[in-house]
Order: structure tokens, then C-alpha cells, then sequence
């Protein structure tokens, strides 16, 4: 270990040292003077984010490996952990009024939250089979504590239960084909298992290694077969859990996925794609059809995720460096989109009762038209419709799929994206065209609302001026 | 002459709309007033389109060209011919129209439907001005957020049913579109329309591109049998949505079929073109009878535009049989008539355009007295609102083709051109004619003639200034087209000529 290891590494140090800083605080702090660990932690994502951009890697060409070659820097790298600070600063945000008005607000969202975060870095930045699972872990283990935040509720318990059983579970499988393709390949450095596999594609162990490893992948996604956690936790946590599960962790996910598949196993693309091709057609149609069938807000937004992960995997299963950008942008936008949706819930929400059900959004539009015009773009977003982002995301991973020949999947998605319109418009049905149940003004902090209304005005800006995000996802491949 | 004339027409309306909706709901009047200067400005500025244009060149005129999103070569391209402009003169004068008829009708949150029909406004004009195949797609599905809303929030009864249906209908229309627009920039690099035109595709590719746009195009005229959504969104919608839906919307389909399929997919067209032809004369005969049983006025008059949209499309479409019929020998022959067909459906698109947001803004009138769309709510009407009942009888004598208005040149033309085709295409469009008259005079006994029927027609006040205005307007201008079209025609005969050179040349390689 070189002191130059360390710079490389330093925006990691930087969040592991504020987040056992943070801790230390909170334990001195009185319950009225909570709110500073609030700021601190926001600081600390901004301060990560200066030394990301301060010291950026210049191009997808310029590479930087430490601590020997387990860990890597590029510019994916780069550009996945300054989205991930930019969601968890607004995360942090909407979590502060959701915990206070709920009794929750203790430091250890905050702490938890970073080390989930410090994992999600960890595993973007892997560059061997080892830091990958590290990574994973680190991610996982937090939020299993994060889902059962509130320990007083069942629900949340529940969900915390079956979530850690379940992801256990995953992580097994998963470690099992890392130590296959070990086996095979007898290194863990990604770099050197893409050489190696080159040689010897056609090894049944590496395929069966391979298998596992899509199943790893394809959990933490919530990719269908792997799902059924996603509806479970996504209702069983707390809103603020909710927001940063469908946030950070899924720009890790992606990470992962481009990390084991294209860095490690690309020699036996033609072996994944087929597995992928399977797993997105069948999140794409079970996700927009289940999500019809919902009346609960926070289960419907679990299948859409579902959905959604169905439409990035289309641009991963491509396994070109087009098809990666897509994914990429797909799933960035789709961290914003979706912490925006929690955000107005969160909004919604008085005391001690979450606004989960549709019928709380009725008339949302005669209660606060500038929080309804918000929800109003998000959906049209996730729905895919232009000009917003979620229409270029979705653009991006069709062409895509079209692009590797696979008319039939694009179909298969654009008409199941027409399907799952529906459930999208009858949010803003409720909003718009019903008449409100409650007369009772809503209303949240400043900052919130400062935050929340630019989330939603980034739906639209994000879409007209593509151009950069696009741009900066391509030039990450 | 402003180089970003179009980018204007585009932009000030969709902007114009935040100072309308920053208004509030507590004072609808000043959005409205802040409305009708929006629209006002737009229709002056769309002026300059008018008389900067130059009528002898087929090239696209007013053009912006930008880059937008550079990796994949999307440019903002603007640009107007003979075709987009008139119906971008057409939607900035109905935006006026619309405002102008909600001033009353319209009492619920008065702010967001203005700001809502000001970015409709600007979308429909950014789809008839794109050149750039993906901002035309972006134009072309945005355009449903505003319509979904107007149709869902100010609308009727069933109106959650119906903006649902509109907007899933439509959408899944032009989703095939969007594979069908990626594919071609896989093919040719390029999102330009004006590329796409010279593309050289196979017969096969081209029939699956010609079916990706027909279904998009096809469900936005709407043609039979993917009309079904019209009729319930028409019924559901507030007049000035109605008026826009019918002016307007329906002409993006038309349009679709002059700026993509025929150019783009020439060979497919004429593969497949007895697709189109048997679709349109089945409008025309099969739902103009339909409109003979309806006993909902709205209804009525959606289903006769599905009729009258089938001559635009027969329009369209019959220059293949032309070419088949007439051989090889007669150029001049087939020019000539070919040329008859698509100008005869723009100008049928443009009149109907005016006659059928006429006709539901004089329903709108009545509806506002009495509430009532049936037409058996109605009866004698023309012995309290003497007025009105002048207009209401123009309109519908113009809707079934009464020469001397404007309804009567498009329909003519495209009979004469089918005849050039096939004796027998000319005789069923005809046959509308009679149709279309016996379904417009039939409501017009029940409703404007006869003895008063019940209390509330007696009580009934003639039209007031303001909406005596806007039907003049109409008035005015079908007839003008219906007496003197022959601007409207020469304007676009360079683009026509142009696109029929084009489309008589195949491009499969």
C-alpha cells in the first residue's frame, strides 16, 4: 500500500472517517440539537463530491488501480459516485422532516446510510472478485438494519427479516460462482479473469460459475425470478428506507453488473446475454402488470422497479460500450425519478401515518398544485412519456436492444411500457381529476420543498437538455 | 425576416403559459386575458410565416438547424413547406379560438386550462415544424400531457374513461413509431426526415416501416377500425378541446402520412396501399351511417369527421392505383391526377379543420344554455336564436359538401382524382356526398328547425357578441376557401409535385 493508493482511495476514507465521526456525535448529542448530524452528513457528500470532481479521472482511456489492483478508478467510476452523492444529499434531505415527523430521528439513519453508501462506492470501484463482495455486503448489511429502522413497527420487522434471509441467501449464490470462476480461473482480479476466460469460454464450471453470478446480479436488481423481496420491503420499511434502497443501491447494482459481466466475464457474453435477455423480458411484463393490480403507492413503485431494472438490463445485455451508457443513464435517472416519487409521499405523510394508499392523493391538485404538478412530471417520466427523462432513458436502452438485433425484446418493451402508462395516469388521475377526501393544507420545511421542487423541475431540464447526461454517460465507456 | 420564426411560434406559447399559471386560481381573469394575448401574439407572429413564404419552392423554408443531442446526431431542425405551413396558420388561429370560447364555459381553475391549451398550442406547432425525426416524436406524444389533462379535468361524465383510452390508444400507436424511427437511424446514421426521404430501403423493410407508421398515424386521423377512441374523447372533452382535438390533432395524422410514409416508404405505400384505400372508403360509407344513428350531437359530428378524415387519407393514398391504372405512357395523366388527390386531402384536412371546430363550437354554444348534448333535448332552436341557427345551418351545409364552401373543394378533388384510379373508389366516396348530407340536414331539422320543443329551448338567448365573433370568422373563412381556394392550392403545388416526383421513384436498391 502506496500513500498514492490512498489518494486514489480518498473519497472512500474520506466518507468511512465522517461516518464514524458522525456516530461518535450523535452519542453526545441531546435530542433537540439532532438536526446538525443532518448537516454534517449532507456536508460530507458535498465535500466527497468536490474531491471526486477535484481530482476526476480525465477519460475513459486513464484508469487508476490501487491496493494491487483490487480497486479501481475510471470515469464510470466517478461519475456513478457523484450521482450517488447528489441522490443521497437529497435522500438526507427528505429523510430529516420523514424521521422527525414519525419519531425516528436518530443518527443512526445517517450512519447507516453512509456506510451503505461507503459500500456502494467500494463497489463500483471493484476491481477484483474480493472488493465486489465487500462492497455487496457492506451495502446489504445496512440495509437490512435500515429496513428495521423502526423497531417498533411489525411491518418493518417483517420485511427486515425476510429481506436478510433473502439477501443471504443471494449473497451465498453469489459467492459460490465467485469461487467457481476462482476456481477456474485462479485469480480474483477482474482483469485478469476477462484473459483467462477468453481462453477457456466454453468451460462448463465457468458457465455454471456464471449462472450464480447472474443470480447474485439479478437479486439486488429485483430482477423477476428474483424479485419478491422488492414489493416486501419496499412496503414494509420506512418511506425514508425506502427512498435510498431505490436510490444508491441501484446505481450500485448496475455497477456491479457491468463490473462482473463486462470487466470480468465479457468473453462469455454470448453466454449472459441470453440469461439477461430472459430476466428483463420477464421483469418488463410481470412488473407493469402486478403494478396495475396495486392500491397501495409504495408496493406499485416496487413493481415499477421491477420494471424499470427489466429496461436497464436491455441495455446491459447488449455488452456494448452503447448499450452500457444506456444502461447507465437509465439507471441514474431512475435514482432521481424514483427518490422524487418517495419524496412527495414522504410530503403527504402526517403524523405517524404514511400517505401509502392512492386514495391519499386525490385532489392533490386543489391541495398544492406546485406538489402535484411535481408528482404530475415524475410520472409522466417513469411512464416514459417525452419530454421528460425517463422518455430518453427509455429511448436510449431500445435503441440499444435494437442495435443488438433483438427487434422482438423492443417490442416486447415498448408495448409493455404502453401498458404500464396506465398505472402512472391513474396517479395523476387521482391528482387531477377526483375530487380531494381532505381539506388539510400540506406542507414541509423549506429546504424540503426548495429540494423537492428541483427534483421535479429536473425531470424536465434533464430531458431538453439531454445532451450533457448523455454525453457524460457516454463518455464513461 | 426573423431566422427563428418557427423556434418563436414554438417556444412563446409553451413559455407564455407560466405567467398564465402563475395568475393563480384566484384571478381567472387575468388569465384569461394573459391567454388571449399569448395566442394573439403567436397568430401575429405566425403572419410573417404567411407572407414571408415562398410559394414557388418545394425546399424547406425558415430552417433552424442545431445540435441537440450530438452522440447520436439529433439535430433542433426546423422548417416549414407547403404542407406544414398552412396547418401551423391553422393551429395559431385556433389557439385564438379556443381561448376565446372557454372565456365563460370554463369556470374550474380557469389558470391551468389556459396554460394547459398554450402548450398544446406550441407542441402542435413543434410537430408540424420538426425535421429532426426524434423532436418530431417528442413533439408528437408530449402533446398528449396537455390533451390528457384537458379532456380528464374539465371534461364530462365519463371523462376519466375517455382521456384514459386517448391517451393508452395513441400512445400505443406511436410507440411502434419510435422502433420504427430508431431503426431507421440504425440504418442511415441520421435522425433527419429529409435523409430518411432518400434512404434506400428493401421492399421488406420498408413494408414493416410503413405498418410502424400507420399504426401511429392511422390511430391519430383515426381511420377505421382504430377510431374508437375519438368518438368517447370528443363526447367527454370540453369544447375547446373538442375544437382542438377536431381542428387540429387529427390533422397530425394526415400530416404524418404526407412527411413519412409516402416519402420515407414510397414502395410499402404502394404494396400496401389497398390497405389504406379499403380502410378510408369503409370511413367514409360504413361510419358515415353510423353518424346518421347517433343520437348525441358531439358524437354525431366526431363520427362524421372520422368520414370526412377518410377522404383526406383516400386522398392520399389513391395515387398508386393512378399510376397502375394509367400505365406508363401517360405521365402527364398520372401527374395531374395524382397531384389532384394530395392536394384535394390537404385541402380537405384544412376545411375540415375549420368546419368541424366550427360545428363543436356551436354545440359548445347550445351545450353552455342547456346542458344537453342530445339532440332530442333540442328542437326549434332557430325561433329563439335566429343567429345562431344561420351559422349552424352554414356549417352543416358545409360539412356535407354544398359547393361554394370550403368542404366542397377537398371532397371534389379527391372524387376526381379516384376516378382516375377506379370507377368504382369515386362512386363509394361519393356516396358520401349524399351520406353526409342526410346526416348533417337530419340533425339540423331536429335541432334548429320545427316548433319549439320544451321550456328550456324557450328560454333559450340568441348567440352574444363574442361568440358571434368567432363564428363569423369561421363563417368567413370557409366560405372564402370554399369561393377562392386557389392560394391554398398554388402554395403547396411545389411540394406536391415534389413529393409525387419522389414517390414515383422506387427506392428499393
Amino acid at each position: 500500500m502506496t500513500a498514492n493508493d490512498l489518494f486514489i482511495a480518498l473519497p472512500e476514507l474520506f466518507i468511512l472517517g465522517m461516518a464514524c465521526l458522525i456516530m461518535l456525535i450523535d452519542l453526545y448529542l441531546p435530542d433537540n440539537r439532532r438536526g446538525i448530524i443532518s448537516f454534517f452528513s449532507v456536508m460530507t457528500l458535498l465535500f466527497a463530491g468536490i474531491m471526486v470532481m477535484r481530482w476526476q479521472v480525465a477519460d475513459a482511456a486513464s484508469v487508476q488501480y490501487a491496493f494491487n489492483g483490487t480497486f479501481v478508478r475510471d470515469s464510470m467510476a466517478d461519475v456513478l459516485k457523484l450521482f450517488c452523492f447528489i441522490v443521497l444529499a437529497a435522500v438526507f434531505i427528505y429523510a430529516k422532516h420523514y424521521l422527525r415527523t414519525f419519531n425516528l430521528f436518530r443518527g443512526e439513519y445517517y450512519v447507516l446510510s453512509l456506510f451503505l453508501l461507503l459500500g456502494a462506492m467500494v463497489l463500483i470501484s471493484a476491481a477484483s472478485l474480493l472488493t465486489v463482495y465487500l462492497g455487496l455486503e457492506l451495502i446489504s448489511l445496512s440495509s437490512y438494519a435500515l429496513v428495521a429502522l423502526d423497531r417498533d413497527s411489525r411491518r418493518g420487522s417483517e420485511a427486515a427479516m425476510k429481506y436478510f434471509v433473502l439477501g443471504s441467501l443471494a449473497s451465498g449464490l453469489l459467492l459460490y460462482g465467485l469461487s467457481m470462476i476462482y476456481g477456474v480461473t485462479g485469480s480474483l482480479s477482474l482483469a485478469n479473469i476477462a484473459e483467462t476466460t477468453a481462453v477457456a469460454s466454453g468451460n462448463i464450471t465457468l458457465i455454471f460459475g456464471l449462472v450464480f453470478v447472474v443470480i447474485g446480479i439479478a437479486f439486488k436488481l429485483g430482477a423477476v425470478p428474483f424479485h419478491m423481496w422488492v414489493p416486501d420491503v419496499y412496503h414494509g420499511a420506512p418511506a425514508a428506507v425506502t427512498m435510498l434502497i431505490g436510490s444508491v443501491p441501484k446505481l450500485a447494482a448496475f455497477a456491479m453488473a457491468i463490473r462482473l459481466l463486462d470487466n470480468g466475464l465479457i468473453p462469455l457474453q454470448g453466454q449472459w446475454m441470453g440469461m439477461l435477455t430472459v430476466l428483463a423480458a420477464l421483469s418488463i411484463i410481470i412488473g407493469n402488470l402486478v403494478a396495475i393490480a396495486q392500491t397501495n403507492l409504495k408496493r406499485m413503485l416496487a413493481y415499477s422497479t421491477i420494471s424499470h431494472m427489466g429496461f436497464m438490463l436491455l441495455g446491459i445485455l447488449s455488452g456494448t460500450a452503447q448499450g452500457y451508457s444506456a444502461a447507465m443513464f437509465y439507471a441514474i435517472s431512475y435514482a432521481i425519478m424514483s427518490t422524487g416519487a418517495f419524496a412527495v409521499l414522504i410530503m403527504l405523510s402526517r403524523a405517524g401515518i404514511e400517505a401509502e394508499n392512492l386514495d391519499d392523493y386525490k385532489g392533490l391538485n386543489q391541495r398544492n398544485p406546485l406538489l402535484a404538478a411535481i408528482m404530475l412530471m415524475l410520472m409522466f417520466s417513469m411512464a416514459g412519456i417525452p419530454v421528460f427523462v425517463g422518455f430518453f432513458a427509455k429511448w436510449l436502452v431500445i435503441q440499444a436492444t435494437l442495435d443488438a438485433g433483438l427487434l422482438w425484446l423492443a417490442v416486447l418493451a415498448v408495448v409493455f411500457s404502453v401498458i404500464g402508462a396506465f398505472y402512472y395516469l391513474r396517479v395523476v388521475k387521482l391528482m387531477y381529476f377526483d375530487e380531494p377526501e381532505s381539506e388539510e393544507k400540506v406542507t414541509a420545511p423549506a429546504d424540503f420543498r426548495f429540494v423537492l421542487t428541483i427534483n421535479g423541475v429536473a425531470q424536465l431540464l434533464l430531458g431538453i437538455f439531454a445532451n450533457a447526461l448523455i454525453a457524460l454517460c457516454i463518455a464513461s465507456f | 425576416m426573423s431566422v427563428h420564426l418557427l423556434s418563436l411560434l414554438i417556444w412563446l406559447p409553451i413559455l407564455g403559459s407560466l405567467p398564465v399559471l402563475a395568475a393563480g386560481e384566484q384571478r381567472p381573469g387575468i388569465a384569461r386575458i394573459l391567454a388571449l394575448l399569448v395566442t394573439l401574439a403567436a397568430l401575429a407572429c405566425s403572419v410573417p410565416l404567411y407572407t414571408g413564404f415562398d410559394g414557388g419552392t418545394a425546399d424547406m423554408q425558415f430552417v433552424e438547424r442545431m445540435p441537440w443531442i450530438e452522440a447520436f446526431s439529433i439535430f433542433y431542425h426546423l422548417g416549414v413547406d407547403g404542407f406544414s405551413m398552412p396547418l401551423i396558420l391553422l393551429t395559431n388561429f385556433f389557439g385564438v379560438i379556443v381561448v376565446i370560447a372557454g372565456w365563460r364555459s370554463i369556470t374550474k381553475r380557469v389558470h391551468q386550462y389556459m396554460a394547459s391549451f398554450l402548450i398544446l398550442q406550441g407542441l402542435m406547432v413543434g410537430v408540424f415544424a420538426a425535421l429532426d425525426g426524434m423532436l418530431f416524436y417528442i413533439f408528437f406524444e408530449a402533446m398528449l400531457i396537455p390533451m390528457f389533462l384537458v379532456i380528464g379535468v374539465w371534461g364530462g361524465e365519463r371523462r376519466v374513461y375517455a382521456t384514459i383510452k386517448f391517451f393508452l390508444y395513441t400512445f400505443l400507436g406511436s410507440v411502434f413509431m419510435l422502433v420504427g424511427l430508431i431503426w431507421l437511424y440504425l440504418q442511415s446514421g441520421s435522425f433527419a426526415i429529409l435523409d430518411w426521404h432518400v434512404l434506400p430501403l428493401s421492399l421488406t423493410a420498408q413494408t414493416w416501416l410503413f405498418l410502424a407508421f400507420f399504426t401511429a398515424f392511422a390511430v391519430k386521423v383515426p381511420m377505421w377500425p382504430v377510431h374508437t377512441w375519438l368518438p368517447d374523447a370528443h363526447v367527454e372533452a370540453p369544447t375547446g378541446g373538442s375544437v382542438i382535438l377536431a381542428a387540429i390533432m387529427l390533422k397530425i395524422g394526415g400530416y404524418g402520412f404526407l412527411r413519412f410514409s409516402l416519402p420515407i416508404t414510397p414502395d410499402g405505400s404502394s404494396h400496401l396501399d389497398w390497405l389504406i384505400i379499403a380502410f378510408s372508403l369503409i370511413a367514409v360509407v360504413y361510419i358515415g351511417f353510423v353518424a346518421l344513428a347517433q343520437s348525441d350531437m358531439k358524437k354525431l359530428i366526431a363520427y362524421s369527421s372520422i368520414a370526412h378524415m377518410g377522404f383526406a387519407t383516400l386522398g392520399f393514398f389513391v395515387i398508386f392505383a393512378i399510376m397502375r391504372a394509367a400505365g406508363s405512357d401517360a405521365d402527364q395523366q398520372i401527374a395531374q391526377g395524382a397531384a389532384l388527390g394530395i392536394s384535394g386531402g390537404m385541402i380537405q384536412m384544412i376545411s375540415h379543420g375549420f368546419i368541424s371546430g366550427a360545428l363543436f363550437l356551436c354545440v359548445g354554444v347550445l351545450y353552455d344554455r342547456v346542458h344537453s348534448r342530445e339532440i332530442s333535448a333540442y328542437g326549434g332552436v332557430a325561433n329563439k336564436m335566429p343567429w345562431f341557427a344561420a351559422f349552424v345551418v352554414l356549417f352543416f351545409m358545409a360539412n356535407s359538401g354544398l359547393p361554394g364552401t370550403s368542404g366542397f373543394v377537398g371532397e371534389f378533388m379527391v372524387i376526381l382524382s379516384a376516378f382516375h384510379a377506379n370507377f368504382w373508389y369515386a362512386a363509394l366516396a361519393g356516396l358520401t356526398l349524399i351520406l353526409g348530407a342526410a346526416y348533417s340536414l337530419y340533425l339540423v331539422k331536429r335541432v334548429i328547425f320545427g316548433d319549439v320543443a320544451n321550456q328550456e329551448v324557450a328560454e333559450l338567448q340568441d348567440i352574444n357578441i363574442r361568440e358571434g365573433m368567432i363564428l363569423s370568422v369561421l363563417a368567413i373563412a370557409v366560405l372564402l376557401f370554399g369561393i377562392w381556394p386557389a392560394p391554398l392550392i398554388e402554395l403547396m403545388q411545389p411540394t406536391v409535385e415534389q413529393l409525387l416526383n419522389h414517390v414515383m421513384q422506387t427506392k428499393v436498391p
